[in-house]
């Protein structure tokens, strides 16, 4: 390092810890910017959480009891819309703004200023989408998948919905393109692209996916804008446009938007898995390829959403052949994680329980989505709760116990505090139990013919929706439990270790805990294994 | 090198110990308030609230005031010597990741088109639909639309479209010259070709006005006009609104050769313009082909 380097650049990377509101709000440090996305994602958690439970409470009886089917309809709407723009994609932005670099031996994102405009356009756009409740006509109530036409009636809710996704596209699109050039740009020397952690690639991968269709559904958006106000015909038929173009372009998005919901899914759960079965990651080459494939192949499945749209025989089949191909890709990652176990030396704390969690309902939610996809039986389940039950489990105990995992592993390095074990252990059976009983018994229903988006139906039908609505309502307590021991644990908890996970070895652990508030200042010399493992370290700088 | 930054050939990205983090800054939350104040406003004005115009205004306004102060920051940091071999590599991944996320803006926007031609519109003139719109004409470009009054006339394409190409297409030289008159140090070739760039967008924007003008007012062509009408506005409006913004960034870039910012290593801030210049470029070529003549 040549003398000048060092006066001429640290006057500005050793701006004091700002303090106050003005720490928030003007933030450029990674650590506080990725804090700010996971409590906001908590709050949005919350809100798409109660709203969930208003749409269990109308189903716990067949008839009509608290709401309107016109309320109720924009619950399922914004219940959607929230969890997937509001909790799930900015819990994993924000984990991959307090890890990636800490784990890189990056001194920050390529981009920390621009980091916090990502973040700071959520809160606008989550405000729009609450307010949409409150004007005249209420909220969207088309779907989160806004089909028109219902999406091209209603009334001036559904614009503010329009608008709140093109800020939340914005917003992500910036978040994905700090993360993709960080990863590719500022990995210390040593941490090779082949070497580097899973999550790191999940990340980079998800990150591409979101560059690549958000925009489409900006565009998609905007002209259900035009058709409502500016005279366009784009999904009506007396114009010349089509209704079913709207699912194209939508699911054209909406594919490859599952795999950003599950890509980083997949890097935290390769990260939890070794750690605590003491044993590298079996296969990461193979895992790299992996998550390579499904990234490529959410292109080319879209219109398995759409088999019941009148589609040539040609068309359903290729799309459900190329749909299938998705299980191979998927199933090598799940035959991976279950090989790193195979003999591991495992202990089973709470980030671990969350992972194995994962394994198993995932799974149990892929092999549902196989179901789906042939193409004869879809033609029956389409639009059932069979779906609901599907999605669920790759939602919430897919993306969302992996975030529990990923919260309760990095804990201590974040906040330098413990958390309690006996809190975690216990959110973490309860969500289980009470989850499946939520879920399960929603795959009867819709074998049984019970659509999705209603709410009243048919009397035999009860038995089951009575548990459902039983187990979300126990559920959502349940996550109560999470938020004490949160709030708890960073206030009281005991001091944490520098590595407090025996078989932790990525390079977020050799550094101290808390994690310094400026890490990684000078970039360390690496020698790295395979998935980020950490075999000698020289350098590096912390403020 | 005018104060400002290291030549690519004095330090590599790879003996570049640190990287810039800049301190904290307002103006991302600044923004965050604007696009606030439009998407609030763009839904109240759509519906007729008083509110609406207001909010949509104070919104541009403070996005304007964001943008120059983002700017100015972004400049001074430059100009101070704060970016080297590493953040410049950074911005150059930045740019053409933003760049990718714009074609496939425009790729939903194509791809509606293609749908509608190929997919849709046979469909609306089979034999069944004879039943139901007994009158209706699928050729493109198409002369009207099956199930609603629209009375127009499509847009040729070897008129002002092609004359517009022929802008666009020598734009993209001017500033190729301009790009080279930066690498060799002539500094006046840099500002003249530069300047001449952005008389052209500024001359390719007038003459869209004016085709605009024409087609609403002679041909009867609208943005109701049915499939025709929608995919003609839409994909040149969106491309029109990305020239202005391209012209707008090569002004700013003008404004600061003729300041003496730049310099034959270190131009980056150029090149990025260039690049979303070219990628316009592209756009109407697309355009031009699928829109006005094919």
């Amino acid at each position: 390092m040549n003398i000048a380097d060092g006066t001429q650049v640290a006057s500005h990377i050793q701006h004091d810890k700002p303090r106050g509101l003005a720490r928030w709000l003007f933030a450029t440090n990674h650590k506080d910017i990725g804090t700010l996305y996971l409590w906001f994602s908590f709050a949005m958690f919350i809100s798409g959480g109660v709203m969930a439970l208003g749409i269990r409470a109308e189903l716990f009886s067949p008839g009509l009891q608290f709401w309107q089917p016109e309320l109720f309809n924009q619950l399922t709407t914004l219940h959607g819309l929230v969890m997937v723009f509001g909790a799930i994609m900015p819990a994993f932005t924000g984990l991959a703004n307090w890890m990636l670099p800490l784990m890189i031996g990056a001194p920050d994102m390529a981009f920390a200023r621009m980091n916090n405009w990502s973040f700071w356009l959520l809160p606008p756009a989550a405000l729009l989408l609450m307010i949409s409740f409150w004007v005249p006509g209420g909220a969207a109530a088309a779907g989160w998948t806004l089909y028109a036409p219902l999406s091209t009636q209603g009334g001036m809710g559904t614009d503010l919905t329009i608008f709140a996704i093109h800020i939340l596209g914005v917003s992500s699109i910036m978040g994905a393109i700090n993360i993709v050039v960080t990863v590719l740009n500022l990995r210390a020397p040593g941490m090779t692209l082949m070497k580097m952690p899973m999550f790191a690639w999940a990340s980079l991968i998800t990150a591409y996916l979101i560059i690549a269709v958000m925009p489409v559904l900006a565009g998609v958006v905007t002209m259900v804008l035009t058709d409502r106000h500016f005279g366009t015909h784009f999904f009506n038929a007396a114009g010349g446009g089509d209704p079913v173009m709207y699912q194209h372009i939508f699911w054209f998005f909406g594919h490859p938007e599952v795999y950003i919901m599950a890509l980083p899914a997949f890097g935290i759960v390769s990260q939890v898995i070794p750690t605590f079965a003491r044993k590298p990651l079996f296969g990461y080459t193979s895992m790299v390829y992996a998550t390579s494939s499904i990234a490529i192949l959410s292109f080319m499945v879209w219109a398995h959403h759409m088999f019941t749209t009148g589609m040539p025989a040609t068309a359903q089949l290729f799309f459900m052949y190329a749909t299938m191909l998705i299980a191979v890709p998927t199933g090598v990652k799940v035959f991976n994680w279950v090989a790193t176990m195979w003999e591991g030396a495992m202990t089973f704390e709470t980030p671990m329980l969350f992972a194995i969690g994962f394994v198993m309902l995932f799974t149990i939610g892929g092999l549902s989505g196989v179901i789906l996809s042939v193409a004869a039986v879809d033609i029956q389940l389409q639009d059932t709760y069979y779906v609901v039950a599907h999605f669920h489990y790759v939602l919430v105990a897919g993306a969302l116990f992996s975030l529990f995992s990923a919260v309760y592993y990095w804990f201590p390095k974040m906040t330098g505090k413990m958390y309690s074990e006996k809190l975690g252990q216990l959110h973490f059976w309860w969500s289980l139990v009470w989850f499946n009983i939520t879920f399960f018994p929603m795959h009867f229903l819709g074998l049984a013919g019970m659509p999705r988006r209603i709410p009243d139906y048919a009397l035999q039908f009860t038995d089951f929706n009575a548990i459902a609505s039983v187990g979300a309502f126990m559920f959502g307590f349940g996550q109560l439990i999470f938020f004490y021991n949160m709030v708890r644990s960073i206030r009281h908890g005991q001091p944490a270790p520098q590595k407090p996970w025996e078989g932790a070895n990525t390079l977020e652990w050799a550094i101290a805990t808390p994690a310094p508030y400026h890490s990684f200042v000078v970039a360390p010399q690496l020698e790295v294994g395979d998935n980020g493992v950490i075999l000698e370290m020289k350098g590096g700088e912390h403020h | 090198m005018q104060g400002h930054g290291t030549a690519a050939g004095e330090e590599s990205a790879a003996q570049q110990t640190r990287y810039f983090v800049p301190p904290p800054s307002r103006w991302p939350l600044v923004g965050a308030v604007a696009l606030f104040c439009i998407g609030l406003g763009a839904a109240f004005a759509l519906n007729g609230m008083l509110l609406g115009p207001l909010s949509l205004g104070a919104g541009v306004a403070i996005l304007v005031w964001m943008l120059v102060g983002w700017f100015r920051d972004v400049i001074r940091e430059s100009r101070a010597g704060s970016y080297r071999a590493r953040e410049d590599m950074s911005f150059r991944w930045g740019m053409g990741w933003f760049i990718f996320s714009e074609v496939m803006f425009f790729a939903a926007f194509f791809g509606a088109l293609y749908y509608v031609r190929v997919i849709a519109l046979p469909e609306l003139g089979d034999e069944t639909h004879k039943l139901l719109w007994p009158d209706f004409n699928p050729a493109w470009p198409l002369q009207t639309a099956p199930g609603i009054d629209a009375v127009y006339q499509a847009m040729g394409a070897w008129g002002l479209p092609a004359i517009n190409t022929a802008i666009l297409l020598s734009s993209g030289g001017t500033l190729t010259w301009a790009h080279w008159g930066m690498i060799e140090g002539k500094r006046s070739q840099l500002a003249w070709g530069l300047g001449i760039t952005v008389l052209l967008g500024m001359l390719f924007l007038s003459l869209q006005a004016y085709e605009y003008h024409h087609a609403l007012s002679e041909l009867g062509l609208s943005f109701a006009s049915g499939a025709y009408g929608m995919t003609f506005y839409m994909m040149t409006g969106f491309h029109g609104m990305h020239v202005l913004v391209g012209t707008l960034i090569l002004a700013v870039i003008w404004v600061r050769v003729l300041r003496g910012h730049f310099s034959e290593h270190n131009h980056f801030a150029f090149e990025a313009a260039a690049w979303y210049w070219h990628f316009v470029d592209v756009v109407w070529l697309l355009l031009f082909v699928f829109v006005y003549w094919l």
